[in-house]
């Protein structure tokens, strides 16, 4: 017997590519643009959207019966709290330095809108196992669109990866800076991840035509 | 005409048969069509043309560069020697400025500039003619002109191709191409190259050819700009002259120095009834009045001269037209068809703010004492929102109108509802 049947695998592998959260649904943009100017960031937001996400769905699944209706965005809200915090006190115990940069928005994951979606959306409405493979398929989703942005932003902006500078040296003039090349300061500010988002959005779309809205 | 002595532009006629349908066409139709008008009649719709096609109107603004070209390749070459030898004390035209040595300098720097901006900006363009299958679209053939005249002269060859790529892809081919693009693409190309390459397009060293290379050692020069001058409030006097600056013996972007040339240019454009004569003349009244204001506050002895933006505010309100890229723009790019404004009310208005923005910018932004490229794309955006705004506002006054010109003034309201639902 397969780990997977088919359904639950597409659970997971759907969000990746042609319902991404970011670049379909068009989710959790503002994290994408503040934190993708690094590679470790990146990862490490994505990793905790990861836990977050997962657990949360469980969670929320869990109690989908008992919650009542009225009140389901505060219990929702809750519960993502919780994780969030748990994230935030791991992270300032063990990377305390990566914690300050990533500063709010580990905070702020609370209000990604992937993750109140989901729960509104899935978790309310599907038992724990669904609930948790949907949310490690739209978290790697939002995970994999913030380390392809963070590559090409630290690469292009800072010349490094993971903080390991693999075009050279830009102050000593070695490598590929002693050819002229100059960082692009565009790709640390914010903006420049709107276009890169864009750009992916854009290939994704003349990839698969059926994604592209009639309009 | 006989078979056998076919002219030139039959030969392309015939040429262009033979490759219709082709995967190349659209790109060899673009040089047939930039030497040739199209032989090809129209197949629906009117049957009467113009003869100034977008190609024609494109070259009418070629033509308008081209004295500002020139010039700018002799003050690449006058900027250089001046600032090593000194300025000459008895300057006379012919033999301090149009030498063979200013020129050559202008050749080595300037005219690379050009080949690039054309070179890969025209490869991007046909790039997506060929994937897309449509006809070359002529909108680069002025963004092509006006992006080397607006960079600084020792602006690296491969910054200003990254630039292009960028601009003519994010800023014009995204959003459908030539006619759809909301920014100003050569304005999208500067302001990548500024905010990507900061070093290189700000500052008191750019502006000058050599001026990078020689700084640290015994040779070092300055290249800085009045406005860049002005902006750390020295006080003193600078060393050009108000002739100077107009007819644009000073340093800066390659092609924004000489507002004479920029004048002529932008006389000659509206003449031949390119640009709009509304936006040109609106940016200068919003240009002239915010340096007014700013003249007046430094009187009333609200600014002090300890204050970081007195350099700026004190300077003449009529003199920011004279310095800097506020002219080229306001002639050049301000009145680009596409991203201004299409109603006549809305030009004045948006003319008017990109003046006003424009001096506000440079006085108020401490790193970069200019700011009329910045206040042009705020204003191709906000374009279409004034142009809506001018065409609600002609709806309603037409509607009172029809509401005080209808006879019995007991139907004229539920008439004038009528009319309203329908109209909106």
């Amino acid at each position: 017997m397969a780990l997977l049947t088919k359904k639950d695998a597409s659970l997971i592998l759907d969000p990746l590519a042609d319902n991404n959260p970011i670049t379909i649904q068009v989710l959790g943009i503002c994290s994408a643009l503040a934190i993708t100017a690094e590679l470790k960031a990146s990862v490490v937001m994505a990793i905790s959207v990861l836990f977050v996400l997962g657990v949360g769905n469980v969670v929320i699944s869990l109690m989908r019966n008992i919650i009542p209706s009225k009140i389901r965005i505060i219990v929702q809200l809750i519960v993502v709290a919780t994780l969030v915090i748990i994230v935030d006190q791991v992270l300032k115990a063990f990377a305390y330095e990566l914690s300050k940069t990533l500063s709010v928005f580990v905070g702020l994951i609370i209000t990604n809108c992937i993750i109140m979606g989901r729960f509104e959306a899935f978790a309310l409405g599907n038992g724990p196992w669904k609930s948790f493979l949907d949310g490690i398929g739209n978290a790697l989703g939002y995970g994999v669109i913030l380390i392809i942005v963070g590559f090409f932003r630290e690469l292009l902006g800072s010349g490094t990866l993971f903080g390991f500078p693999v075009l050279g040296n830009p102050i000593a003039k070695t490598g590929l800076y002693a050819t002229g090349y100059e960082n692009n300061g565009f790709m640390i500010i914010p903006p420049a991840a709107l276009i890169v988002v864009g750009i992916i959005i854009w290939i994704q779309r003349s990839r698969n035509v059926a994604l592209i809205e009639d309009n | 005409m006989s078979d056998k002595r076919l002219t030139f532009k039959k030969r392309l006629h015939i040429l262009k048969h033979h490759y219709r349908d082709k995967k190349m066409a659209p790109a060899f139709n673009a040089f047939h069509t930039f030497l040739f008008a199209p032989d090809e009649t129209t197949h629906s719709g009117s049957h009467i043309r113009g003869a100034d096609d977008l190609k024609r109107t494109m070259n009418t603004v070629i033509m308008a560069l081209i004295p500002v070209l020139l010039f700018s390749m002799f003050n690449a070459g006058y900027q250089h020697y001046a600032a090593i030898g000194g300025f000459p004390s008895d300057f006379s035209v012919m033999e301090h400025f149009l030498t063979w040595d200013n020129f050559w300098i202008g050749i080595i720097k300037v005219l690379p500039l050009v080949a690039i901006s054309y070179g890969v900006g025209l490869v991007v363009e046909f790039i997506f003619a060929v994937i897309k299958g449509h006809e070359v679209e002529e909108g680069y053939l002025v963004t092509g002109m006006l992006v080397p005249l607006i960079v600084p002269i020792d602006t690296p060859l491969w910054m200003l191709a990254v630039s292009v790529v960028f601009g003519v892809v994010i800023g014009k081919e995204v959003f459908g191409g030539t006619g759809m693009n909301i920014l100003n693409p050569a304005l999208t190309i500067r302001a990548f190259l500024f905010f990507a390459y900061p070093t290189w397009m700000s500052g008191d060293k750019v502006w000058v050819h050599e001026a990078v290379e020689r700084a640290g050692t015994a040779d070092a020069i300055s290249g800085e700009t009045i406005l860049g001058y002005l902006a750390q409030n020295k006080g003193a006097e600078f060393t050009y002259s108000i002739s100077d600056m107009f007819f644009g013996f000073i340093p800066g972007s390659v092609g924004e120095t000489s507002t004479f040339l920029i004048l002529l240019g932008g006389l000659f454009l509206v003449f031949s009834k390119i640009a709009s004569w509304r936006i040109m003349l609106s940016a200068i009244i919003g240009s002239l009045l915010m340096g007014l204001i700013f003249n007046v506050v430094v009187d009333a002895g609200i600014i002090g001269e300890t204050s970081t933006f007195y350099g700026l505010m004190s300077f003449e309100y009529w003199q920011h037209l004279l310095v800097g890229g506020l002219a080229f723009g306001i002639v050049y790019m301000a009145t680009d068809p596409v991203t201004g404004s299409q109603t006549n009310r809305g030009k004045w208005i948006y003319g008017f703010l990109i003046g006003f923005i424009s001096v506000m910018i440079r006085v108020f932004n401490p790193a970069y004492p200019e700011g009329v490229f910045l206040a042009i794309l705020l204003m191709n955006v906000f374009a279409p929102t004034i142009d809506h705004y001018v065409l609600r506002g002609n709806i309603k006054k037409r509607l009172k109108r029809l509401k005080s010109a209808t006879i019995l003034p007991k139907d004229s309201d539920s008439k004038a509802e009528e009319l309203k639902a329908e109209t909106v």
